[in-house]
Formats: structure tokens, sequence, C-alpha cells
């Protein structure tokens, strides 16, 4: 084992940028670590920095890694040795059932209403015990993409449920030469966890698990829409699928070779990028519906959110800190610039969002999201996540049927 | 007499001392941190409250097929990545030590391989190896070898076949340079006198060359072999946690860091290293007891 303290001090040493203006006694340095993801970094720069200008206190910034397992990690070590680092940290969707013990309960310290207008899908899912620990900060969402071109070219509609996407990808094959019909995340990681709930849940399946953290994946419905995928393994998707994460899927899809795509709302600013050789033939939609009892669309959601260490020196300003990012002008902001989706409700409602079709589909999407069971099995999640995505891949590699690989995966998760 | 071999032996101490000081830290210690924490229940991120546990996770271990499949899939990795990579390696090294013109320029060229970062590498080769948009496929496809896009990180069968490949391309410069060192100290005379009393090449180089470099072809095997029980980076970034590939490391990096066990991921490092040291006292016992007998 390597000693993970020295490593930490290291790298939050190294890491951290201050911006120094001369040092009054009265000014109070609030540090928050952003992920340093694509344009992520500058974006919380910018809105933490001006801030620090308004409220005359001092903003500090922590990189962290951009492996999203490699940051909880960290968090965990930095929070379990109480450590007084970082005020505010920027959290995954599916971390708040692990660090829920780490971080303030924000229904005590902001103001009701400026807890108003999130998506209750995002507080629920914050919502720990009854404590919210997190104000969601944006929000994604699994999409699917289409080309515009191909489908108006074989006068085919925007598929409404998994068989129509069958047919189309197969129609546009058909008649297409070196192209796939759909392309999504299948390699065993949680990618293929947050695939399969979509078309778990799109089938009526359910959520993986019930609030108890007991599973209830063990279906007629849940079963019948991982046989269905493994039938698109061969036909309408390549069987290189099974190895595809985010990229690989927007690689295939952004180089013209397929005709579907499932993704998250990053891919829609890099697939419309000035390089891109599919700019403008891009179309979003929400994911496919099953069929039988329960189908309805289901996108899995995603997305980051703010949360307060309980051991910080300055509970107040932080507090505010959170409040200013996820407020009102500064989502809009990111929105505009980086194509975060907001994660209040009003922010859809703004006339630069609400006639651009990426947002104001997007707001649709929001009310059918399927959420990962995170907070029901808490510190377990990764665990559960693990084995389930290893049943999912067993099916789809041929390894047996759905019903009874489902079945050998461990129903109890609390 | 006495005095200047006691004062050798505290010399020769003394010398030794820093390294001792240094191995015990960051070689002992850790060692030893990780077989403690292998019979608790320790989490990531907070061990003070680890309770023990005793023998608990190597019992969770033992009873988990993954593990075994893990286990499996590291001894067949090893065993088949080694045999190819010796196999060519001696075969790259016969090639180089024949007095070509541009040798040098050659010998160079082939290390690159082994010159560049695993994970620069692997990441590399998964983009070539891109079932769509790869370069690997394109080849194939465009001569006609194929008819339809093979996955080679995906399908079950391919996707070992996939790493060991890569493995190899990696592994056997190293295997080709540590060949020709040996080659090139081998007396000159004894292939002259084989060739004065007319004996085959493939004779001269089973009955006199593979005897002379054994010892050196040993280590080799030995170093590559412990290399590839450990192996990680490779299989990490070509195929993630993917059961069909996951090594016995990259088993035990998820206990640690994805599900937060530090016991149970403790415990499978632990059983790593027993492997390890295990495998290393029978190659080395063997070879003894064979290199003894040739000479006897």
């Amino acid at each position: 084992m390597v000693r993970l303290g020295t490593l930490i001090a290291i790298s939050l040493t190294l890491g951290t940028v201050v911006f120094a203006r001369p040092a009054a006694a009265d000014k109070i340095t609030v540090s928050i670590s952003c992920s340093s993801l694509g344009i992520e970094m500058e974006l919380c720069r910018d809105g933490a920095q001006a801030w620090a200008k308004q409220t005359g206190n001092e903003v500090k910034l922590v990189s962290t890694p951009a492996d999203a397992n490699e940051r909880l990690s960290l968090y965990q070590t930095l929070l379990a040795a109480k450590s007084d680092k970082i005020d505010i940290f920027q959290i995954d969707v599916v971390w708040p059932g692990i660090l829920a013990n780490y971080f303030l309960d924000l229904n005590q310290f902001a103001a009701p209403d400026k807890l108003d207008g999130y998506f209750q899908t995002l507080i629920v899912n914050n919502t720990v015990d009854g404590k919210l620990v997190a104000v969601p900060w944006f929000v994604d969402a699994g999409l699917l993409y289409y080309r515009k071109d191909l489908l108006d070219k074989y006068q085919l509609k925007v598929p409404e449920t998994w068989a129509d996407l069958e047919a189309a990808a197969k129609k546009v094959m058909a008649g297409e030469s070196g192209i796939e019909g759909y392309v999504w995340q299948g390699r065993a990681y949680e990618g293929l966890t947050c695939n399969a709930l979509e078309w778990i849940d799109s089938n009526g399946g359910g959520t993986l698990l019930d609030n108890s953290a007991q599973a209830t994946f063990n279906n007629k419905q849940a079963a019948a829409a991982l046989d269905r995928a493994r039938g698109w393994i061969g036909t309408v998707s390549p069987q290189g699928v099974l190895s595809y994460d985010e990229e690989s899927a927007r690689g295939a899809f952004q180089s013209g070779k397929a005709v579907f795509m499932r993704n998250w709302p990053y891919a829609w600013a890099l697939l419309n990028a000035a390089d891109s050789p599919v700019r403008g033939e891009v179309g979003v939609a929400p994911l496919p519906a099953g069929d039988g009892e329960g189908a309805k669309h289901a996108g899995t959601l995603g997305g980051q959110s703010l949360a307060v260490s309980k051991f910080t020196a300055h509970p107040k300003e932080a507090v505010d800190l959170v409040l200013y990012l996820t407020g009102k002008e500064e989502e809009k902001r990111r929105a505009i610039k980086g194509s975060f989706n907001p994660s209040l409700k009003s922010v859809y409602d703004e006339p630069e969002l609400k006639d651009d079709p990426f947002f104001s589909h997007f707001a649709d999407i929001l009310d059918g999201l399927a959420v990962r069971p995170a907070a029901a099995a808490g510190r377990k999640y990764n665990q559960f996540s693990s084995a389930f995505v290893h049943a999912v891949y067993a099916t789809l590699s041929g390894q047996g049927d759905a019903a009874s690989n489902l079945a050998k995966v461990k129903s109890s998760w609390k | 007499m006495t005095t200047l071999r006691t004062r050798r032996a505290v010399t020769a101490w003394t010398f030794l001392a820093p390294m001792l000081a240094v191995l015990a830290l960051v070689a002992g210690w850790p060692l030893l941190r990780t077989i403690l924490l292998s019979f608790t229940d320790a989490g990531l991120g907070d061990f003070s409250a680890a309770g023990f546990v005793g023998l608990g996770n190597y019992r969770d271990l033992v009873a988990d097929p993954e593990w075994w499949r893990a286990v499996a899939n590291t001894l067949g990795f090893t065993v088949i990545s080694v045999t190819i990579e010796t196999v060519l390696g001696l075969v790259v090294a016969l090639t180089l030590d024949a007095h070509l013109p541009g040798r040098g320029v050659v010998r160079a060229a082939v290390l690159i391989p082994w010159a560049i970062p695993t994970v620069v590498s692997a990441k590399m080769w998964a983009w070539m190896l891109n079932d769509l948009t790869g370069v690997v496929n394109a080849v194939l496809l465009g001569l006609d070898l194929i008819a339809k896009p093979w996955a080679w990180l995906a399908d079950p069968v391919l996707a070992p076949v996939s790493v060991i490949a890569v493995d190899v391309w990696k592994g056997t410069p190293f295997m080709a340079l540590l060949s020709l060192a040996a080659l090139q100290v081998l007396p000159r005379e004894i292939y002259e006198a084989a060739r004065v009393d007319g004996v085959h090449p493939v004779r001269v180089f089973f009955d006199v060359t593979l005897p002379l470099i054994r010892p050196a072809l040993l280590v080799a095997v030995v170093f590559r072999s412990l290399d590839a029980l450990r192996v990680f980076d490779v299989i990490f970034v070509l195929t993630g946690d993917n059961p069909a590939t996951a090594s016995m490391s990259v088993y035990a990096r998820q206990q640690l860091i994805d599900f937060q066990q530090v016991g149970m991921g403790s415990a499978a490092a632990t059983f790593l290293f027993l492997v390890i040291a295990l495998f290393a006292a029978v190659v080395v016992t063997a070879g003894r007891i064979r290199v003894a007998g040739a000479r006897a």
C-alpha cells in the first residue's frame, strides 16, 4: 500500500491554485474541488472568482483526478482524516449514499426558498435519511442520438420504441454499406449499468433495487429487456460494442459509422464541433420505450452536485458559494458556454435556452429519469453495480439467458 | 585475524545498512502492512475503524468464483505470453547476432516497444484494435481476409488473445535484449570447432548455443514471468474490469478502490504475493537442478 496521506498532501500542494490578493484579516478563504474534465475547471474557476469578487472573500481551487473512481477514493481518504483542506466537494450523482456522513445537512444551512426550483428527482437523489447532502449543479441523462440525414433518406421517423429502433437500423444498414445500426456502452463498467437500467426501466422492469436495497430485477420484463439487447449484438449493434465506453461509442457515431447512439449530453457539443464529420446531421431524442406493461421512455440520471464538508471552518461562506454556483445566473452561463444542463427548472425558460432544440428537448426528458439505486445501496453501491453488470455482460456475450444470470446476483444489498 | 574479520564484517554491515533501511521502508513495511490489513475489515478512507476478522477475507476470497477466474486468467496469460516472448525474443536475438549491415539501427528499433510506457502503448493498441475505426480491421477487411469487422477487445475468445498479443509486442524486445547479451559473450572458438567438424547449424544451436545461454535465458524468463504474474496496466487499459480477462491485480484493485474493501483487496494482494514467491522459488530451484544435472 502506498502511503495515501503523503500522496494526498503532495497532490494538494501541487494542484492548488490560490488566487492571491493581499490577504486582509477579515477575508475568508473557501476551497472548492472541481472536476478537471474538459472545460469544467475553467467554468468552475470563473464562477467561483465572480463570487469572490462579489463577496470580498477568497477562493481556492483544488484540482482532482479526472477519473471518477480515483476522485471518490481521494475524497474518502480526505474526509475520513477529517481534513478541512477542501470545503466544497463536487460529487457524482451516485455518491451521496457513500459520502453522506461527511457532509452538512444543507436543509439546515440554506434558506428553504433557496432550495426551491431544482428538479425533484435530483433533490430526492441527494437526500439521505432526510438530510440534503448536496445541491444539484448540472444534470445528465442518457439520450438517443440519431442521424437526421439517414432517417430522412429512408423516410424513417425517430424511433418511439426499441422495436422501431431495430427496424429503422436494419433498414438503413440494408441500404448503406459500412454502417452499424446502434452503438452504446457495453463494456463491463458503470456505463453498462446505466444502459441496462434504461432497457429494464423502459420495459417496465423497475429500477434494480427498492428503497431497502432488495433486488427488484428478477422479473420477466427485466429479463426480456436484457434478452432483447442480447439480440442486437451482431445484428444492429457491432459485437465490439461490448468493449465500448462513452468515447468509443462517440468515435463510431461521430465518424459516421452508426445510425443511432446512446450517450450523455456532453456528446452534443462535440458532435456539432467545427471538425465533426456529422456536424448538423445529428438529432437528439428520448431513448425508446419498451413494450408490455409499464413501458415508458427512460434515461438514466447522471450529473454532479456540490456538497459542503462538515469539517469546514466556514460553513456559512461555503454554503453561500454553493448556492451562488448553483444559482440561476451561473447555471445559465454554464449552459451556454459548456452545454451543461441546468439543474434549476426555471433556467430552461430563459430566452437563450428556450429556442435551442437541445435544451428544449432535454427539459421534457427530465421527468422520466431512471435513478440508479445508489442511495439505497449506500456504501455497497459499487459492489452491487459490479455484480449486476457482470450478469448483464454475461447475458450480452451469450453466456446464459438473462433470467438465470440475474437470478445469480445477490438479492440483498443492505 | 579475528579482529580483522570482525572489523570487515562491521564495515560491510555499515555499508549495507542504508540500503537495508531503504528496503525495509519501501518494500518491507508496505508488504507487512498489506498482510496485516488483509486480516481486517478495513474500508478505504477509515483504517482506524477496522476490526480484526482473522481469515475471514481469505475465506471470502477462496469462495469467490471471480477470484479463481482471475487466477486462471493470470496463469494462462503468464504461461502463454512468456513462452511466445521467449521463442520470438530468441529468434530476434539470433538474427541480430549475425553480422548484418545496419545492425545497430535495427537493434535500437527493436527496443522501441519496450521503451513506450505500457499505458500509452495499450491505449494506442486499443484504438488500433477498435472494431469500427481501428486500423487492424481496416487492413484485414481491405485484404479480404475477414468478411466483417472482428471485435478484438469484446469477444470473450478474442479479448484474451488481443491482450496477449499486445503484451508479446511489448515483451519480446526485453527477451531479445537479454538473449542477445548472452549470445554475444559466447566463445567463438566453439563455433569454429563445430564448423571444422561439419556439424549441422541446427544441431549447433541445440547442443551448443542453447545450453550455454540457458542460465541467462532462465533469468530473463523468471523476470518476465514475475512481471506477467502481477500484470495490470495492459489488461486494465484494453479491457477494464471485464471478467474474461481480469488478472489478479485487476481484481485486487477493484476490491481496494471500487469497492473500498481494503481488507479484502489486501487479502487478494497478499495471495498474489504468495503465488509470485512460490513461482519464483519453484523456477529457481528447478533451474538449479537442471543446470547441475547437465554438468554432472
